[in-house]
């Protein structure tokens, strides 16, 4: 290309003189603002770095990254990073101690871990932000053990721009699902998976464990994913019961309609999303909160969100806007999640295995120079570690065995024992019922008038409810047995309600921790407990900080609406704390709010 | 239920110049909005004169104004607003044998026109182009330069947000950047292009590099040291730290020697003159302008002694099949496997393109045909009579 003499070509070296020459001036003093920021990063970097750990699998089974985000120990890091390690491991902090952790909950499919470190009650733990907030050209970091270089215990730090935020990152198999993460430059390699991501001001807003390399080898290319720390916050109470947590399907599948609107492309008749009157063809408008206009959009927000959570759907159909609540169901049956965690790897065909190539080439620290790949993967991969060396696995310290309880359906039962007397232990501090075995007797109205009174017993339940009657023999299935009628089980719902408050969920039934779960029209998340009596399943909510029952939910049947109560009002009655306010709500519909004026706790039992 | 159906529209068949025969997919992603219209007037606030000798001063006092000192500014996340609604994604042929079916451009004029990398991609008659805001158009090739492998699209759209050329900024050696683009095709519809930074590590020629790295691009380019050429990325704009055009991220190149992979864009001053030529018409077809002539004994492939691979498909690439001996095309050294490109310098992406370019010049006339072999590009004088 030849050209004659353009103004602009010169213009621009006009541009390029003007501007070295007032670079140079600068050079000669920084300004303040300058260093201030320099000391800013510094310091940020500094604080951030202290909450990271490296993460190494016993007997050198490989490693990776992690966080620690609260004082006594628990610490975030990816799936697949602890997967090789088992039920626990070795960490080191920048301090240069290595400390012993054990495996606390997992998600597969989100492909993060609860660990816990052992021994200190002040832990340094990162400041969780607020990863909706971040925006694409802020400046983030990202600190870990990348080609588990911190043999000195001291992490990497690598500088970059967030360059996306709410991106989708397709399940290698049907796990490792990278949904609303972050996309950042800064350099996530191997080592990095699990460790965090941190915004300019050194709060933790990701979990990185993922990059995309296709032909490039398994190097940095300038594109990693980090799990966006909201969605781990939805997850935080799940992980912390030890269970193998799953992630939430609405039960539809959506596409992109002709006019590139969401439109519901398939839907299953036993859904909640079905019963909520969600039909095939109708529009998702939005969707957890989020108003929705790609698949991606909607994926993500499916992907944020644990199994069994209630989140607000609209949809649209015939220019009718509907408003409502869904529950999620869970993504996989519980045997299928579980045969996917006890398989060989957390990365299913068509992707290789992440660590084949760098076993095979030796030495973990200079991997493959100039030797990428013939065959690229055809997506994005999750980035363990190698595996430095083979060995031994050590036996596992008293100390930390009496820690770790395997049982199936859990990575580590320990924990969610320990939970379930938490959140016990805080609800008897309302009062103790266990002597309470008598009728328990309540009167009061129906808000919308008429009068109420139920009698609870061994038993029986028997209620009054406007002039209309209702009872329940406790000794028959209380799944066919649902009145009043239209509550969807309102006497079976007390009367699980005073089996828990007499007996606690060590004798109720077979009862476990499910996590922390929202309650509609309240704020914050509660701790929930699942119980199993009879045949029917009933889920208790607990006030985190009071220790009260908030809510249950009762279930003759999953595929049913359950009856919900929300109990409020909560007063002292014979030194014990009674809710006197109860919401009743079934399906779409309020059943009932009821007001109690007296209610009596006979102490004798009668004839048993 | 773990399978959630995604926007793919699949099992639509395309050609390819590389595969002709072979089925590729087409990606229709993301939604069409018509209703939204985020667009213009959220151009950069140190804006440079439209042209000519104003430019120079106001280069000069725009610099000043936004040098350090005077005012907060901007910080990346703002600048990325800005530029944001000038990206766009292309979507076309591809899909197959590890070539992606998507690509990065970005719009240069309000009227539609949209600047890209001139690649396979576009070897399609339905090139889909999606705006920032998620708003969905079929794309026209507008124009061509393989040397510059550049290409301009247009759509049919009004008062869009985009980069003007003429008020590219050159940088410089050190100099930091951001890069724009639909890397890996993470973004769908209304998502947004990804970013990333770096800095300019060297302003340099390619053709220093012949042999090692497969381009027929032979002008300067900036080097980065942001890993900014990754599929799908060519296309995507460089700015410089304000959020003003340098240059476009040039296709993926590698090189054959030691399998490294070259981060570099081209600037956005060597291609003015192109797109210029592009939008000013002069390498469209013949038979777009009404008022051309065709002679009553023009050239025909037969009398030149070309014989193109058989015309199956919509827009056949038009590659040579063979060349008859003693012929006009033969003593000019055409050969089989030739792919043309142009007809005197005017576009012509499939055989039936090149048949109708022919139909407009006369047997007696002398005229040019431009054609790739390999990574090189050859001009060829033909004269059917000699």
């Amino acid at each position: 290309m030849t050209r004659g003499l353009d103004p602009r070509r010169w213009s621009g070296w006009l541009m390029i003189l003007v501007a070295g020459m007032t670079g140079a001036a600068q050079a000669a003093e920084v300004p303040q603002t300058v260093l201030d920021a320099q000391q800013q990063r510094i310091a940020a970097i500094a604080k951030a770095s202290e909450a990271s750990i490296s993460v190494f699998a016993r007997g050198g089974g490989g490693g990776g990254s992690g966080v620690v985000v609260t004082p006594d120990g628990y610490a975030l890091t990816n799936y697949h990073v602890v997967k090789p390690a088992g039920n626990h491991m070795k960490c080191s902090m920048p301090d240069g101690n290595l400390y012993d952790a054990v495996i606390v909950g997992i998600d597969p499919t989100g492909d993060v871990a609860l660990i816990k470190l052992l021994g200190r009650e002040d832990f340094p733990a990162a400041t969780l932000g607020d990863s909706d907030s971040v925006r694409v050209g802020d400046w983030c970091f990202a600190v870990g053990n990348p080609f588990l270089l911190a043999t000195d215990f001291q992490p990497t730090v690598t500088y970059g721009i967030v360059s996306g935020v709410h991106r989708y990152q397709y399940p290698a198999g049907t796990l490792l699902e990278y949904a609303d993460c972050i996309q950042t430059d800064a350099s996530i390699n191997p080592g990095n998976s699990g460790g965090p991501l941190f915004n300019a001001a050194g709060e933790l807003i990701g979990i990185n464990g993922r990059g995309s390399f296709e032909k490039r080898g398994r190097v940095n290319v300038g594109v990693g994913y980090a799990i966006s720390i909201n969605q781990i916050k939805h997850f935080m109470g799940y992980l912390r019961s030890g269970r193998i947590v799953d992630h939430a399907t609405l039960g539809a599948t959506v596409t992109t309609g002709e006019d590139g609107q969401v439109v519901v492309s398939n839907i299953l008749s036993s859904s909640d999303a079905a019963r909520r009157g969600l039909q095939y063809a109708d529009t998702i408008v939005s969707f957890g909160g989020r108003s929705i206009s790609t698949v991606n959009g909607f994926k993500n927000v499916l992907g944020i969100f644990p199994k069994g959570w209630r989140v607000p759907l609209s949809f649209r159909r015939d220019g009718q806007r509907y408003d409502t609540y869904v529950r999620l169901a869970g993504v996989h049956a519980r045997e299928e999640l579980l045969a996917k965690v006890q398989g060989p790897a957390p990365q299913p065909e068509p992707q290789p295995k992440p660590d084949d190539g760098e076993k095979k080439e030796g030495d973990p620290q200079r991997p493959a120079p100039g030797q990428p790949r013939e065959t690229p993967p055809p997506m994005p991969r999750p980035m363990p570690a190698p595996q430095p060396h083979g060995g031994q696995a050590e036996a596992t310290p008293p100390e930390i065995a009496a820690m770790i309880q395997p049982k199936p359906g859990y990575a580590n039962y320990y924990f969610n024992a320990l939970n379930r007397t938490r959140v016990w232990d805080n609800f008897l501090r309302g009062g103790d019922f266990a002597d309470l075995d008598g009728t328990w007797l309540f009167e009061g109205d129906l808000v919308s008038g008429g009068a109420v009174q139920v009698t609870l017993e061994q038993e029986l339940a028997s209620g009054q409810f406007n002039g209309s009657a209702a009872r329940l023999d406790a000794t028959q299935d209380l799944d066919q047995q649902s009145g009043p009628q239209g509550s969807g089980g309102l006497l079976a719902a007390l009367h699980v309600w005073r089996r828990m408050l007499l007996l606690g969920p060590q004798r109720f039934g077979d009862v476990y921790y499910l996590g922390t779960v929202p309650l509609v029209g309240r704020e914050g998340l509660f701790d929930a407990f699942v119980g199993t009596h009879d045949v029917i399943e009933a889920r208790f909510m607990f006030h985190p900080e009071t220790g009260r029952l908030a809510a249950l939910e009762f279930w003759p049947d999953s595929a049913v609406d359950p009856c919900e109560v929300y109990f409020d009002d909560y007063r002292d009655v014979q030194g014990r704390m009674l809710p006197h306010h109860l919401e009743v709500r079934h399906g779409d519909s309020v059943f009932a709010e009821l007001q109690w004026k007296k209610i009596d706790l006979s102490q004798a039992a009668d004839g048993e | 239920m773990n399978s959630l159906t995604g926007p793919m529209n699949a099992g639509l068949k395309r050609n390819s110049r590389l595969t002709p025969a072979a089925r590729l997919g087409a990606h229709g992603a993301g939604p069409m909005d018509a209703g939204r219209n985020r667009n213009s007037g959220r151009t950069p606030a140190a804006r440079l004169a439209p042209c000519g000798a104003g430019l120079l001063g106001a280069a000069i006092l725009a610099l000043l104004l936004s040098g350090p000192g005077i005012g907060q500014a901007a910080s990346f996340s703002q600048i990325v607003d800005i530029v944001q609604p000038k990206m766009v994604k292309i979507y076309g042929a591809g899909g197959i044998q590890g070539l992606e079916s998507y690509q990065s451009g970005f719009l240069i004029s309000a009227e539609g026109h949209v600047l890209t990398v001139w690649s396979y991609v576009l070897d399609t008659d339905l090139v889909t182009v999606i705006l920032d805001d998620g708003r969905k158009y079929q794309a026209e090739l507008v124009g061509a330069d393989p040397r510059l492998e550049i290409a301009v699209l247009k759509i049919e759209a009004q008062d869009l947000a985009h980069f003007s050329l003429n008020q590219a900024v050159p940088i410089q050696a050190g100099d930091r950047v951001l890069a724009f683009s639909n890397l890996y095709g993470v973004a769908t519809g209304d998502e947004p292009s990804s970013v990333l930074h770096g800095n300019v590590a060297a302003t340099t020629s390619l053709s220093a590099r012949r042999g090692a790295f497969e381009t027929t691009y032979r002008g300067n380019v900036y080097v980065l040291d942001a890993m900014t050429n990754n599929p799908g990325a060519a296309g995507g704009a460089l700015t410089d730290r304000r959020g003003q055009l340098a240059g476009i991220l040039g296709k993926e190149l590698r090189n054959s020697l030691t399998n490294t992979w070259l981060n570099y864009a081209v600037p956005a001053a060597e291609l003015v003159p192109a797109v210029d030529d592009i939008l000013a018409g002069k390498v469209r077809p013949r038979g777009d302008d009404e008022s051309a002539r065709k002679p009553l004994d023009p050239v025909t492939l037969q009398a030149l002694g070309i014989v193109l691979v058989p015309d199956v498909l919509s827009k056949t690439p038009p590659f040579i099949d063979r060349v008859i001996r003693e012929t006009p095309a033969d003593k000019a050294g055409l050969r089989a496997d030739d792919l043309i490109l142009f007809v005197n310098d005017r576009i012509a992406s499939s055989c039936r393109a090149v048949r109708d370019e022919l139909s407009y010049i006369d047997r007696i006339d002398e005229f040019r045909l431009t054609v790739q072999r390999g990574q090189e590009l050859l001009d060829v004088v033909l004269h059917a009579e000699r």
